[in-house]
């Protein structure tokens, strides 16, 4: 176990650094530069002693100095857009918010949908099957967009018993949560129920019942366990994309969260704030993934994590 | 052992049922196969059909997606008037015209960037599968870096770095929409890879691939006869399932205002351009909103049916019911 988990480690920098690579190359090549804006562009003596303060005088001596500096102090610089603020500042005001909102949310995207899912697989056919279907298909095939907003007008503003927007209270957590988890949870709920199906049809689960255990029982302690474990290689990506914001939820509830930036930073070309993004984003994903594999070998004793560092 | 009657010869006698019998006739007996696509061709033929009527000016239709009219505009729901009967938006543009060339436009992206990611994802898993060794650790190496990159941040990059690039080659509206389906394709290819390198290598190890290795067959033989004919189910299964994902893409880009340019319309801008009029809790005009998502969501919903159900159909271990 351990020798998985400090083979994995020893992953995290190869990777990162290729992901730094293939992200330092498309934000170079995306045309356009942060510097030149139309209308309000700078006088070329200003404009090249801010590319001297920042190491980017030209493409190389950035790429250069950069990763260096990030290598070394841990520091993304200053953002390309936002003068006045570094990468590092800006990723540190944003990143609890979206943490706290997307916690949240997660954790209403599992409880939900695993009961949802369970309820469905256990009274198939019934009303509740029918219900978690149509939940599964408003969060998978409405836009992002929709749901965080009909959200918005219908508990916000018809009936307003949560705030419309802003960050602060736990009040106010609550309804941009369920809006990114609604996504999340639709897909554990689908999840769920595929794998529940397949589980209560196995030769344990009719022993176990013949044993006399009660149907409650069979189900809360043998059989969620085992069909727990394709929802949980999807938390992987999942809590990765939940707990970095996301952008839809954050206009429309007026949030200053990380997701703004995922877009943001592009749309200005603010390369250095790009990168960070990036950066945060990876860091978390291989996180999580690593973290859901020992889970699943805590959840699962089946499972070897040593024969998987081979394959 | 009695000896058999001359006619027993040609008696009915079990035959084994070949596997594409077998999924023809499962095919006609699952019912989320039928209304999926059933709803899809209906969809496609009405989309298609009425493109004459809704993308040409010169036949002075009412249906054209860029008819404004400003004595109707906001013209509710009805049924006298053929271009009114889903209402018409603030410039008096017809909803069912818009609604109908924008499917058009969305099944496009969707099919086309499908595509993309089919033609992408099979070469790569392809020559992983079928090289091995350090091709394959590097290409799925790759695959594994490209998975920990943030999906929506690189569909923004890849269309903004691939737009020059084509600019130049076409006309802007063409050059747009080919770089949108091409910057969601490009993302969208990774589970593709990792399927089809799968299949290839359990592929490799069956006795019908090392019968013909045996008899010297040569490797792009083996490989574009034998090997590729077995990949269709996975690999027509995973393309059904990423239409509906790139159409909800291009929904989000719409939504950015970096997808499609107003005033082409399709599903997703037709939804982020009513969201404002639909929500509105003073005057609503729910229409606009909910044509759009209606039509999104039932589209999603068939193609994942059909989907699904082709994954129960093709392949006969898993026979479980999806959603």
């Amino acid at each position: 176990m351990l020798k998985f988990i400090a083979w994995r480690l020893l992953q995290f920098p190869l990777t990162l650094a290729a992901v730094y690579l293939i992200t330092f190359t498309l934000a170079w090549v995306a045309p356009g530069s942060p510097f030149d804006r139309g209308e309000r562009n700078l006088p070329p003596e200003v404009l090249e002693a801010i590319k001297q303060s920042m190491h980017a005088s030209s493409a190389w001596e950035f790429l250069a100095y950069y990763p260096y500096n990030i290598i070394v102090n841990g520091d993304f610089g200053y953002s390309f857009n936002y003068e006045e603020w570094t990468v590092n500042d800006i990723l540190a005001a944003a990143l609890p918010v979206s943490v706290t909102i997307g916690l949240f949310g997660l954790t209403f995207a599992v409880i939900f949908g695993v009961a949802l899912g369970t309820l469905a697989a256990v009274r198939r056919g019934s009303a509740l099957d029918w219900l978690s279907l149509g939940i599964a298909i408003v969060g998978i095939s409405l836009p992002g967009f929709v749901t965080a907003a009909l959200l918005l007008v219908m508990f916000a503003v018809r009936w307003p018993i949560f705030p419309v927007g802003g960050f602060g209270s736990f009040r106010e957590v609550i309804l941009p949560g369920i809006a990114v988890g609604l996504m999340p949870m639709a897909y554990i709920a689908r999840l769920t129920r595929v794998s529940m199906l397949e589980v209560l049809s196995s030769d344990y689960i009719r022993t176990a019942r013949a044993k006399g255990l009660s149907r409650m029982r069979v189900i809360s302690h043998h059989a969620l366990r085992n069909a727990f474990l394709p929802v949980l290689s999807y938390l992987g990506p999942a809590t990765a994309a939940t707990l970095t914001g996301s952008f839809v939820v954050e206009q429309v509830f007026n949030l200053p969260g990380l997701g703004q930036h995922f877009v943001n930073s592009v749309r200005n070309r603010d390369q250095t704030l790009i990168l960070g993004t990036v950066m945060v984003y990876s860091l978390i994903l291989l996180t999580m993934n690593l973290l859901v594999d020992i889970a699943y070998a805590w959840v699962d004793p089946r499972i070897d994590l040593e024969e998987k560092k081979t394959a | 052992m009695s000896v058999a009657p001359a006619e027993s010869l040609h008696s009915p006698v079990e035959r084994p049922v070949s596997p594409g019998r077998m999924a023809l006739h499962r095919a006609r007996e699952s019912g989320r196969l039928l209304w999926g696509g059933g709803f899809l061709l209906v969809m496609l033929i009405l989309c298609l059909g009425s493109l004459p009527w809704t993308t040409s000016r010169e036949r002075a239709s009412s249906l054209y997606f860029d008819h404004q009219d400003t004595s109707r505009s906001y013209a509710q729901p009805s049924t006298g008037d053929v271009s009114l009967l889903l209402g018409a938006d603030r410039l008096g543009r017809s909803l069912l015209g818009r609604a109908l060339a924008g499917g058009a436009i969305s099944l496009g992206i969707g099919v086309m960037a499908a595509g993309v990611a089919v033609l992408l994802g099979l070469t790569v898993g392809l020559l992983a599968g079928f090289a091995g060794g350090w091709v394959d650790n590097l290409l799925m190496r790759l695959v594994d870096v490209l998975y920990s990159l943030p999906y929506v941040l690189m569909v923004i990059l890849i269309k903004i770095a691939l737009e020059p690039a084509l600019a130049g080659l076409m006309p802007s509206q063409a050059a747009n929409l080919v770089v949108l389906f091409l910057a969601i394709g490009l993302v969208s290819w990774l589970t593709m890879a990792r399927v089809v390198r799968g299949q290839v290598l359990s592929l490799r190890s069956q006795p019908f691939v090392e019968a013909a290795a045996a008899l010297g067959l040569p490797r792009y033989r083996i490989l574009l006869r034998h090997v590729l004919p077995n990949l269709a189910g996975p690999v027509i299964i995973y393309a059904t399932l990423t239409v509906p994902q790139a159409i909800l893409q291009e929904s989000f880009l719409s939504f950015l205002g970096i997808g499609i340019q107003p005033p082409m319309p399709t599903w997703g801008l037709l939804a982020s351009e009513g969201l404002a009029d639909g929500l509105n809790p003073v005057n609503s005009r729910a229409w606009l909103l909910v044509v759009p998502c209606a039509l999104l969501a039932l589209t999603l919903l068939s193609l994942n049916f059909v989907g699904d159900a082709l994954r129960d159909i093709l392949d006969p271990r898993r026979e479980q019911e999806k959603l």
